[in-house]
C-alpha cells in the first residue's frame, strides 16, 4: 500500500483543525479544460485551506505573499457563497444538506473563485468536509466564537511599538488632533462617563461636547476643522417620537448640542441629511452585489460572453454611479467648508455609515495628512473604528442578518481609489495598499474590523479575559500592524514611489500659508467675473439664441441659462489650475473619469492580464530608476568621505519588468504560453443600422470588369 | 496641434504677445503681427464676431482668416480666448438665422469640424460681414472645389529633417531580409500599369512570374493582387494583402489565382494550410457576390482555411463616430455615460479590429502559417489589420521612425484612399466615401500603447499630431488616394512631409518610459474591460475633461534628471578627488550640502 505523503496545514496559534478530505481535485481556473491538482481540503476554525499534494515542488516563491492567508487559503469570513454542482447544475449551499455535490465552487469576498472536484474523495469525507465548510462559513455564529478570540488568547502579545497610527482611544489623541487642525479654538475633548456607566452623567450641554459615551453609544460630533476654522461635524438624527425615558433623554441631549452649535461662535451651519441626499444602504448593497457578480467569472466563455455587453452591464449595477454621487457630495461639503466658510453638520440615523464615508472623503480631499499612510490609518481609526461603524453587521461576519449587510467601508475605499488613480503623487500609499486593506476586512485576527463599536470591543475583551488562563493583559492585534501579514519585501508594494513628499517643514509652512492666502483671494474674484460678463453678453445674444437658433444652439451654451452654480464654479475653477498635491484635491467626476478598480476586481481573471503591460510596467521602471539614483547617492557619499570606492557596491536590483503581468502583485496564475486571449463571442447585431450594415464600402459593380 | 481654445482660467499663453514666440505648432510669430503665420501663409480677411463658446459662453473677438487657418482672439484679455484652427479640419460651413430675425447679432455661422467639434459665430448684419466671411472660408477651406491648390503646395516652411526620406520601400524590405530565395521584388507595377492603387515596388513569391501576376490581377478586384506585407524572421510565415476575388454569382474560378495562392502557401517551407482572413462579416462577403466579388471557396482553394473577422464597412464606422460625437460634444453625457458609450458601438468596432489583428499576428507567429488578408478592395479594413498585426509582431514599428514607415507603407503606398475618406479640401461633406478608418487605426494603436505603456517609443502627442495633420493639409503626407496620383502631382517635390515636423523635434513625441525590446510579440487584450475611450483625443476641447500632464511621467523625468545630475557630479568629484590625492590637500563640503537627498520610500 502506497504511503500517502502527509501534508499538514499550517496552523496559527489558537487554530484548530475541524475536518478534512483527501484526494480533492482543484481545477486551475484558467480555462475550460480540466487541468488541476490533487490535494487535501481542510477546514479549521479560521480558514478553508487546500493543501497541494506536490506543494513541496513549489520552488518559485511569489514576491508578494500574505503570511497569514496563503493563495489557497480562504478565511471563513472571506467566503461569500458556496455552490454545489449536481449533474452539471449549480445549487447554492446554505444550511442542512441532504445530498452531497460532486463539485464545490467557493466564491470569495475578495473575488477569488475556487473549483473543487470531490468525485475522487471518499463519501464519508465529502459529507464531513462539505457540511463542515457550509456550517462554519455560512451559518450564524456567536461573536465569541470568532477566531479573533482564540487567536488573541493563544498568540503572544507581539504588538509593534513602531506603529505611527493614532488610535484615538485616549483623550490625548483627540486633543492632539484638535490641536493639529486648530479645531481647539472652538471645540474641546471631554470624557464624562469613562466606565460606560450610565445616563446620570450626561454632560452639561452648555459646553460643547463632541466626545461622550451615551447609552453605550460612542458619541463623536466633531470630525475635522478646516484651515479657515470651518468644522466638519456629524451627528445621528433626533430619535423619532418615542415614549420611553431613555430616548427622551437622548433627544434632549442631542437637542442641546444642536442648539449649541447653531449659536455663536458656530453660527454658520449647514445641515446635510445624508439619508435623504445619498443612496440608501439597501441601494448600496444591491448595487455592490450586482457589481461583484460581474467579476466572479467561472471560465473563459463566461468572460467573453459578458464582454459584449460590458458597459451596459456595469451601468446596470449602479455601483459606479453611487461612487460618483458620493464623490460629488464630498465636493459639495468641501466647497461649503473651503469657500463658504460654513460649518457642515452631516446627519444620518446612526451617523456611523454614510457620515463616515463622507467625512473621511472630505478629509482625504482637504487634509494632505490623510493621504499619508499613517494619516489615512488614523483617519480610519477616528471616523470608523472609534467612530462606531458597525463592521460586524455591515460585513455580516457572524451571518446574523443579511438585512444589515452593506459594503459601506468598501465604498469608501472605492472612492479613495478614484482619487489615488487620478492623482498618484498625492498619496503615500498605493492602490495595492487599498486592495490589501480591503482584503483585511475578512481576516479575523485583527480586532479593527470585527466589532460594531469600541464599546462592544472593550466589553468583550473583558469577558474573554475571564475565559482565558492568560496572565497579564493581552491586546487584540490591529490591522495597521502590516508586518503581521507581510514581510518587508512585500510591504514595499504598499508604498508609493511617486509620492511627492512634503518639502522640509520650515519651507513648507511659508509656502502653504502663502498658497492658502492666494487661494482665498482668488476665488471670490473668479466667482464674480464670469457672472457679470454673462449678464453683459446675454442681452446681445439672447435673441439670437432664442429666436433663431432655438434649441440647437441652446444645447451649446446651456450653461449661461442656468443660475450661477457655485459648486460648478468651484469645481471648474479648481480643475483649471495646476494641482498642488499637498493642497485641496477634488476628484474628477464626469462619466469617463469614474473607473473600475481593476486591480481589486480583475486581479484573479487570467483573461484580463496583460503580459508586460499595465501600470505595473511603468511602476517597475520608476523603481529601477530610483534604485539607481539611490546607489548613485551612496557612491557620492563615499566619494565625499574619500572612502575606498569599489565597483562592487550596490548594483541596482533588476526587475524583469517586461515579463511582469499586469495583475502583479496578485498574479496567482502564470499562463503557460503567451498566446493572446481571443474573444470567443464578439458578434453583435447592429439592429438599428441594418441598411448600413448590408452595404458595401463603395458600390461598384465588379462583374463588368470580368468581360 | 490644430488649435486650442484657452479656458478662461488658463489664460497666460498670449499675455506677452509683444515678444517673438514659438507656438506649440512650430509656427513662428513675428513681432508686430496680430496672428501667428507660417511661411507662405497670407492673410485674407478679418472681422469682429461673437464666438459662441460652448463651455464659457459668448466671447467677443476678432477672427482672422488666412489661406491656412482661422484664428480668433477675444477682445477681452482676461481671460483671453484663442482659437487656432487649420481650415483643413473644416468639413461643413452653414449659415444660421438671417434677415427674418431681429437683432444686430442674429447672423450665425456654424462650422462643423472633422476633429470632433463645432465652431459657432454670431456676426453683425451691417456690411455683409457674414456673407464675406462665409465666402472666404468656403473658398479656402475647400480649395479643391474652387480650383485652388492645397496649402501644402504653398507652404514655405523649412525643417532640418526631411521626412520624405523616412520611407524607402527597398530598404524596408531589406530590413525584413527580402528579397530572399523564396521572395522577389518585382517592378511590374513601375508605371502603375498592373494596378494603379498599388505602389510601384512589390514583393511576390519567387516562383510566380510577372506573367502569372498579370493573370491573377484579372481575378482580383481592382487588380489588387496578393503581395507581401511582412515576413516573420523565424517562421518565414508571411502576411499578404490583396482585394477580394472576383467570384461573382456564378462562382467563377481562376486557375492562376488558385495556383498563386498555393505558391504563397508553400513559400514558407511549412506544409500547413494558408489562412485567409476575410475582414468582412460573412453575410457581406456573400452579398458581394451579387456585384461580382466574393470570397475564396473551399472547393477552389482546398489548401486554404478561410475565416471572417466580422469587421463592418466604412458607413457603419462613420455613423458610429457621429454617435460618439453626439455624446461627448459639446457636453459629456451626464447620466448613463456607459450605456451611451456602448450604444455608439465605437469601442466595439475597435475591439473587433484588434481581435482580427491579434488573430492574424498569432497565426503568423505561433501558428507558423502564412496569412492572406483582404476585405472588399483591400485598402481600408485590410490596411488596419495588416498594419496592426505588424505592430504587434515587429518592435521596429513601435519606434517613431518605424511607425512612420508603417503608415507610409501599409496605408499611404498601398492606396488607402485618404483623399476620399477624409475629403481634403472638398466641400461635399455628405460624401459617403468619407469614413474615419485611419482614425480608428490610430485609436487601436493608442489602446495598445495604453495597455503597454513601455513598449512604444512614441507618446500620445505623436498620435494626436498625426491625426491633426491628417486634416490640416499643411503637409503633403496624406494628400491624394494613391502613390500614382501623388507622383503625378509631384507631392514629394512640391510639399513637405509631416515626418519633417515630427523628426525635427523628436523629444516632444518621445515616450519617457520606452524600453527597447527586440522581437517581442505584443498582444493587447481586446476586452471591453481594458478598452477605454480616448478622452485626450475625443474630448480634448472640453476644459472640464482636460487632462493634467501625466504626473507619473513628470516624476520619472525628474528622476532621470536627478540621475544625470548625480552622474555628472560624481564624475566631477572623481576628477577633483584624484587631483586632491595628488595634492594631498583635503577640504571637502559635506555631501548633503551639495545635493538634497532623494526623498523616496521603499
Amino acid at each position: 500500500e502506497p504511503i500517502e505523503k502527509e501534508v499538514n496545514p499550517h496552523l496559527l496559534p489558537g487554530e484548530l483543525l475541524l475536518c478534512e478530505a483527501s484526494t480533492v481535485y482543484k481545477y486551475v481556473q484558467e480555462d475550460g479544460s480540466n487541468r488541476g491538482t490533487y490535494g487535501k481540503l481542510v477546514c479549521t476554525n479560521f480558514k478553508i485551506s487546500f493543501l497541494d499534494d506536490d506543494s513541496a515542488s513549489d520552488d518559485n516563491e511569489p514576491q508578494f505573499k500574505n503570511k497569514i492567508v496563503g493563495e489557497n487559503d480562504i478565511t471563513l469570513q472571506c467566503v461569500d457563497q458556496i455552490y454545489g454542482v449536481y449533474d452539471e447544475k449549480k445549487k447554492l449551499l446554505t444550511g442542512q444538506l441532504r445530498k452531497y455535490p460532486e463539485k464545490l465552487i467557493i466564491y470569495c469576498k475578495d473575488l477569488r473563485v475556487f473549483n473543487f472536484c470531490l468525485r475522487y474523495t471518499k463519501e464519508e469525507e465529502v459529507k464531513r468536509i462539505v457540511s463542515g465548510i457550509v456550517h462554519h462559513s455560512q451559518t450564524p455564529k456567536l461573536l465569541k466564537r470568532l477566531f479573533l478570540f482564540s487567536y488573541a488568547s493563544a498568540a503572544p502579545n507581539n504588538t509593534d511599538g513602531r506603529n505611527q497610527t493614532v488610535m484615538f482611544e485616549t483623550l490625548e489623541d483627540w486633543r492632539d488632533e484638535l490641536e493639529r487642525t486648530k479645531g481647539n479654538v472652538k471645540y474641546k475633548a471631554v470624557t464624562t462617563n469613562e466606565g460606560y456607566r450610565s445616563l446620570e452623567q450626561i454632560p452639561c450641554t452648555e459646553e460643547f461636547t463632541y466626545f461622550s459615551h451615551l447609552m453605550n453609544i460612542f458619541l463623536q460630533i466633531w470630525c475635522w476643522s478646516c484651515h479657515n476654522g470651518a468644522a466638519l461635524l456629524k451627528m445621528s438624527t433626533f430619535p423619532k417620537e418615542q415614549d420611553d425615558s431613555t430616548s427622551q433623554m437622548q433627544k434632549a441631549f442631542l437637542d442641546g448640542i444642536y442648539k449649541t452649535i447653531s449659536k455663536p461662535p458656530y453660527e454658520l451651519l449647514k445641515m446635510d441629511d445624508l439619508s435623504s441626499s445619498l443612496p440608501s444602504l439597501q441601494d448600496i448593497q444591491t448595487a455592490y452585489t450586482r457589481f461583484k457578480q460581474l467579476f466572479l467569472i467561472d471560465n473563459s466563455t463566461d468572460f467573453w460572453a459578458t464582454d459584449v455587453k460590458w458597459f451596459s452591464l456595469l451601468e446596470s449595477t449602479n455601483w459606479l454611479e453611487i461612487i460618483r454621487r458620493v464623490l460629488k457630495k464630498a465636493i459639495e461639503v468641501a466647497e461649503c467648508l473651503e469657500i463658504q466658510h460654513t460649518n457642515v453638520l452631516l446627519i444620518e440615523e446612526s451617523a456611523t455609515d454614510l457620515c463616515c464615508v463622507i467625512s473621511s472623503l472630505v478629509q482625504v480631499m482637504m487634509d494632505s495628512y490623510s493621504r499619508t499612510k499613517s494619516g489615512f490609518q488614523s483617519l480610519i481609526q477616528k471616523e470608523w473604528v472609534i467612530g462606531g461603524h458597525s463592521f460586524l453587521d455591515r460585513c455580516n461576519h457572524l451571518h446574523k442578518s443579511e438585512k444589515e449587510e452593506a459594503p459601506v467601508f468598501l465604498l469608501l475605499l472605492n472612492c479613495v481609489w478614484q482619487l489615488v488613480q487620478q492623482y498618484p503623487p498625492a498619496f503615500e500609499f498605493t492602490e495595492t495598499y487599498l486592495t490589501v486593506l480591503s482584503d483585511s476586512l475578512y481576516v479575523p485576527i485583527f480586532s479593527t474590523f470585527f466589532f460594531n463599536s469600541q464599546h462592544q470591543r472593550d466589553t468583550n475583551k473583558v469577558r474573554v479575559w475571564y475565559f482565558v488562563d492568560a496572565v497579564g493583559p493581552f491586546r487584540f492585534l490591529t490591522v495597521w500592524d502590516w508586518c503581521v501579514q507581510f514581510d518587508p519585501k512585500a510591504l514595499a508594494f504598499l508604498n508609493n514611489p511617486l509620492y511627492a513628499e512634503k518639502p522640509k517643514p520650515d519651507r513648507s509652512q511659508r509656502k502653504t500659508a502663502r498658497f492658502k492666502h492666494q487661494r482665498q483671494l482668488s476665488l471670490p474674484l473668479t466667482q464674480a467675473k464670469p457672472s457679470t460678463k454673462r449678464g453683459f453678453f446675454r442681452e446681445e445674444t439672447d435673441h439670437l439664441i432664442k429666436n433663431i437658433l432655438g434649441k440647437r444652439i441652446g444645447k451649446f451654451i446651456n450653461s449661461s441659462d442656468e443660475p450661477p452654480n457655485s459648486l460648478r464654479e468651484f469645481y471648474d475653477s479648481w480643475h483649471s489650475k495646476p494641482v498642488d498635491y499637498h493642497g485641496l484635491l477634488l476628484p474628477r467626476i464626469d462619466g469617463p473619469e469614474i473607473k473600475v478598480w481593476a486591480q481589486r476586481y480583475l486581479r484573479w481573471i487570467p483573461e484580463a492580464q496583460l503580459h508586460g503591460g499595465g501600470t505595473i510596467a511603468t511602476a517597475a521602471k520608476i523603481l529601477d530608476l530610483m534604485e539607481e539614483v539611490q546607489s548613485l547617492q551612496v557612491k557620492m557619499d563615499e566619494e565625499h568621505s574619500q572612502a575606498v570606492s569599489g565597483d562592487a557596491h550596490s548594483v541596482p536590483m533588476l526587475r524583469n519588468s517586461a515579463r511582469l503581468s499586469s495583475l502583479f502583485p496578485f498574479a496567482l496564475l502564470q499562463r503557460q504560453s503567451v498566446k493572446p486571449a481571443l474573444p470567443t463571442s464578439t458578434w453583435k447585431d447592429l439592429e438599428d443600422e441594418d441598411d448600413l450594415v448590408k452595404r458595401d464600402d463603395e458600390f461598384v459593380d465588379l462583374s463588368g470588369d470580368m468581360l | 496641434m490644430a488649435s486650442s481654445s484657452t479656458s478662461k482660467y488658463n489664460s497666460n499663453s498670449l499675455e506677452n504677445s509683444s515678444s517673438k514666440q514659438n507656438l506649440k505648432d512650430g509656427t513662428n510669430w513675428e513681432q508686430n503681427e496680430e496672428i501667428p503665420r507660417l511661411p507662405g501663409e497670407t492673410r485674407v480677411t478679418d472681422k469682429d464676431v461673437i464666438y459662441m463658446c460652448p463651455f464659457n459662453g459668448p466671447v467677443k473677438g476678432r477672427v482672422y482668416i488666412t489661406n491656412y487657418r482661422l484664428y480668433l482672439r477675444s477682445v477681452e484679455n482676461d481671460p483671453v480666448v484663442i482659437l487656432n484652427v487649420p481650415l483643413g479640419v473644416i468639413s461643413r460651413i452653414e449659415k444660421m438665422g438671417g434677415a427674418s430675425s431681429r437683432g444686430e447679432n442674429s447672423y450665425g455661422l456654424d462650422i462643423t469640424c472633422k476633429d470632433m467639434r463645432n465652431l459657432r459665430f454670431a456676426l453683425k448684419q451691417e456690411g455683409h460681414s457674414r456673407r464675406d466671411i462665409f465666402e472666404v472660408l468656403t473658398k479656402y477651406a475647400f480649395p479643391q472645389s474652387h480650383s485652388l491648390p492645397f496649402f501644402a503646395f504653398v507652404n514655405e516652411e523649412k525643417f532640418p529633417e526631411n521626412g520624405w526620406m523616412v520611407y524607402n520601400p527597398m530598404s524596408e524590405y531589406r530590413r525584413q531580409g527580402l528579397p530572399n530565395e523564396r521572395w522577389r521584388v518585382t517592378f511590374i507595377n513601375e508605371h502603375y500599369g498592373l494596378c494603379d492603387t498599388y505602389p510601384s515596388l512589390l514583393v511576390v513569391p519567387y516562383n510566380a512570374t510577372d506573367d502569372d501576376l498579370k493573370k491573377v490581377a484579372a481575378f482580383r478586384s481592382r487588380n489588387r493582387i496578393p503581395v507581401l506585407s511582412w515576413i516573420h524572421p523565424e517562421t518565414q510565415a508571411v502576411i499578404m494583402r490583396c482585394s477580394q476575388p472576383l467570384v461573382g454569382m456564378s462562382g467563377k474560378r481562376n486557375k492562376d489565382d488558385e495556383r498563386y495562392l498555393d505558391i504563397i502557401r508553400e513559400a514558407n517551407g511549412q506544409i500547413s494550410k494558408l489562412t485567409i482572413y476575410d475582414a468582412r462579416p460573412n453575410v457581406n462577403a456573400v452579398a458581394n457576390k451579387a456585384t461580382g466579388g466574393g470570397y475564396e471557396s473551399e472547393d477552389a482553394y482546398p489548401n486554404a482555411e478561410l475565416s471572417f473577422l466580422d469587421i463592418h464597412n466604412i458607413h457603419v464606422m462613420r455613423e458610429s463616430l457621429k454617435k460618439l460625437k453626439d455624446i461627448v460634444y459639446p457636453n459629456v453625457e451626464e447620466s448613463h455615460w456607459l450605456s451611451s458609450l456602448e450604444s455608439t458601438h465605437w469601442l466595439e468596432h475597435i475591439k473587433l479590429v484588434l481581435t482580427g489583428a491579434i488573430q492574424v499576428a498569432d497565426k503568423v507567429s505561433s501558428g507558423r502559417s502564412s496569412v492572406l488578408v483582404h476585405c472588399s478592395d483591400g485598402w481600408d479594413r485590410t490596411a488596419q489589420l495588416t498594419s496592426l498585426a505588424m505592430l504587434m509582431l515587429d518592435s521596429y514599428y513601435r519606434t517613431i521612425e518605424g511607425f512612420e514607415v508603417l503608415v507610409q507603407k501599409e496605408w499611404i503606398s498601398f492606396g488607402h484612399k485618404f483623399a476620399s475618406r477624409i475629403g481634403h479640401g472638398d466641400k461635399n461633406h455628405a460624401d459617403t466615401d468619407r469614413s474615419p478608418i485611419f482614425l480608428q487605426f490610430i485609436d487601436c494603436v493608442w489602446q495598445m500603447s495604453k495597455q503597454f505603456p513601455t513598449a512604444f517609443e512614441f507618446n500620445e502627442q505623436f498620435l494626436i499630431t498625426i491625426l491633426d495633420h491628417l486634416y490640416s493639409c499643411r503637409f503633403g503626407t496624406f494628400l491624394y488616394n494613391s502613390e500614382f496620383l501623388r507622383e503625378k502631382e509631384k507631392v514629394t517635390d512640391r510639399t513637405l512631409s509631416l515626418w519633417s515636423l515630427i523628426n525635427s523635434d523628436k523629444s516632444k513625441y518621445t515616450n519617457a518610459f520606452y524600453s527597447k525590446e527586440l522581437n517581442r510579440a505584443l498582444y493587447p487584450v481586446a476586452s471591453m474591460r481594458h478598452l477605454e475611450l480616448w478622452v485626450n483625443y475625443y474630448i480634448r476641447w472640453n476644459p472640464r475633461i482636460r487632462q493634467q500632464p501625466n504626473p507619473v511621467e513628470q516624476r520619472y523625468l525628474e528622476l532621470l534628471a536627478l540621475r544625470d545630475d548625480y552622474i555628472r557630479r560624481l564624475e566631477e568629484l572623481q576628477i577633483t578627488n584624484n587631483s586632491k590625492i595628488s595634492n594631498s590637500s583635503a577640504s571637502s563640503t559635506s555631501p548633503s550640502q551639495m545635493v538634497s537627498q532623494v526623498q523616496t520610500h521603499f
